[in-house]
């Protein structure tokens, strides 16, 4: 098995999943408390990379950070070198990729809170941010670390647009699912079928963990 | 403080009021209406939740909203002690965090003390670690009370403070709610449409209607003397009268109302100072009247005054007090009814209702 590629992509993963609770929850905050009239166009923007062929996404993101661009070129005079097929610029990629895996959970998490708790802790002196932090957030645990997993698993599975925007470059952008791709081109099935198993047990484990934790009977747990 | 407030509920309502909450002595403020008269819009305004189109609040010297001006001070800072009427407790505190939640601002040594404090003051020692999900209604509502107060509100808010109780927890906690509101000497604005918590909380009521202010006067006068047949009709109850409980036997009191008997249904403890209230569609009248009947009230009284509300006819009694009594006009024609005349009402016990008075020294 190759584990420079499962060691890469649990890395890669656990940066977005990390990421996305830094840029998703100020925007699912945002989508679930804003009476903006026309909030449905960045709702619809935000879910994009759900129905967006992966291919379609990267050759964006590839255009946007590419060196003719002008993001592009502000990164290759910040840092020196440019963005497409290294790992900052795959992770940039992942970001955006499971974007709504992040922001759904913790939207329809944030919805479900009472809004006249929230008015009441406003009654109460807690200012927004501080109502966000001691009362929303806590109370939207679940669906807080519903989307970082899903994310983080989203992302462990990627394949389109890591092959756009990164490549495949040995410890900095072959990521699993292109490790297994290269193993089928190069007719090593029994490399492939193992790596192949490693991935779907870990998804489905992950998943597991999401569906068990939003259960709202726990047959296995004693009742309090 | 002045309350002067519109905003317009397109197709729905126009709410245009103006008000005052005595502030120095403090007073407790019952706002007085049927469910959709604006009476919650108008709390949410005064807490800062919702903005009127027009219009100005202050408290003191500060503004709290002023639309020509552009101020609008936000809820934080408003510091007011706000209950809703289904509590809104926080689930994931427990009692103790709830009551905390408003005191982040004191050193913690301080916050403690306060919170115990309040736990004390509310007797709500020994549930102090449990999640509001284990409560029964009267001690949510008890916790939320405690939430508002904890950090020493200038102003406090009430929504309909009993709605969400069953009967009987809703006699005894409206009796502690009436002893801590003299006991905490906060302005309050209380939002009810029950006559009964009005008499014994309020020491003044706006009738809302329409979204207007209908009248302004002590819970006693306003159920008294409505001004037009609209109050009449808001409050629904044209008799309350300071009593005194003689005795009560077997779930039966002996009440007396300016030296006059009354007997009435004692549904709870209401200690011996009450208001002794009648509706007027309660009150039979008729004459001579000394056969046995099952009314355990009969009074003599004269005719005062006789006035017309379509096509009822309400007639004023003097029957040692004051006492009010809705007829139709046939009745009215058929027993010749006219100022002056001798006449007998008629009540049943059940119809004699008994609200709690404050003790005279608190009033």
């Amino acid at each position: 098995m190759n584990w420079i590629a499962i060691g890469l992509t649990i890395k890669l993963a656990t940066m977005t999943a990390i990421a996305l609770l830094v840029v998703g929850l100020p925007i699912a905050y945002w989508v679930s408390f804003s009476r903006w009239r026309w909030k449905f166009l960045i709702e619809s923007v935000v879910a994009l990379p759900l129905v967006l062929p992966p291919t379609v996404l990267g050759f964006y993101i590839l255009v946007a950070i590419g060196p003719h661009s002008p993001v592009g070129r502000l990164y290759t005079d910040l840092v020196g070198h440019p963005l497409p097929f290294t790992f900052e610029g795959l992770l940039f990629a992942s970001v955006l990729y499971s974007l709504p895996f992040a922001v759904q959970p913790f939207a329809s998490a944030f919805d479900q809170v009472d809004r006249r708790l929230i008015e009441t802790s406003w009654t109460l002196g807690a200012s927004r941010v501080a109502t966000f932090f001691r009362l929303i957030l806590p109370m939207s645990v679940a669906g807080v670390v519903t989307g970082f997993v899903l994310s983080f698993a989203h992302t462990l599975g990627e394949f389109g647009v890591v092959l756009m925007v990164g490549g495949n470059i040995e410890g900095v952008t072959r990521t699993v699912s292109i490790d297994i791709y290269d193993e089928v081109q190069a007719l090593n099935y029994a490399g492939a079928a193992r790596t192949a198993l490693l991935l779907l047990a870990a998804s489905y484990l992950i998943l597991l963990a999401v569906y068990a934790m939003n259960r709202k009977v726990w047959a296995v747990w004693p009742q309090k | 403080m002045i309350v002067v407030i519109a905003k317009c509920f397109p197709g729905r309502l126009t709410l245009d009021a103006r008000f005052l909450v005595p502030v120095d002595p403090p007073a407790v403020l019952i706002l007085f209406g049927p469910s959709g008269s604006g009476k919650t819009t108008i709390l949410r305004c005064l807490a800062g939740l919702e903005e009127p189109d027009r219009g100005h609040i202050r408290f003191g010297k500060e503004t709290w909203f002023d639309g020509a001006a552009g101020v609008r001070a936000t809820p934080q800072v408003r510091r007011l002690g706000c209950m809703f009427q289904d509590y809104a407790l926080f689930p994931t505190e427990t009692v103790a965090g709830n009551v905390a939640y408003g005191l982040s601002d004191l050193p913690p040594k301080e916050r403690k003390a306060r919170v115990e404090e309040v736990l004390a003051l509310m007797q709500l020692h020994g549930i102090e670690s449990m999640k509001p999900a284990q409560l029964s209604g009267g001690q949510q509502q008890r916790v939320a009370l405690a939430r508002a107060i904890a950090r020493r509100p200038r102003v406090l808010l009430l929504d309909e403070p009993l709605s969400a109780l069953d009967a009987p927890t809703r006699a005894r906690v409206r009796g502690e709610l009436r002893h801590l509101l003299k006991q905490l000497a906060i302005p309050s604005v209380v939002v009810t449409h029950d006559w009964g918590e009005a008499l014994a909380l309020g020491d003044q009521m706006a009738v809302i209607g329409g979204g207007q202010v209908l009248q302004v006067g002590t819970p006693q006068e306003v159920f008294n003397r409505p001004q037009d047949a609209e109050v009449a009709r808001i409050v629904g109850i044209e008799t309350a009268l300071a009593g005194r409980v003689r005795e009560t036997v077997d779930g039966l009191a002996t009440v007396e109302v300016d030296g006059v008997t009354l007997h009435a249904l004692a549904e709870e403890d209401v200690g011996p100072d009450v208001f002794v209230c009648v509706r007027a569609e309660d009150v039979v009248l008729g004459h001579g009247g000394t056969g046995t009947t099952s009314a355990r009230n009969q009074l003599r009284g004269r005719v005062v005054d006789i006035s017309s509300m379509g096509a009822l006819v309400k007639v004023g009694l003097d029957c040692g007090f004051p006492l009010s009594a809705v007829v139709t006009r046939s009745a009215v024609e058929d027993l010749h009814l006219s100022p002056g005349m001798p006449v007998t009402a008629s009540m049943k016990a059940g119809a004699v209702h008994l609200v709690p008075r404050r003790d005279a020294e608190m009033r």
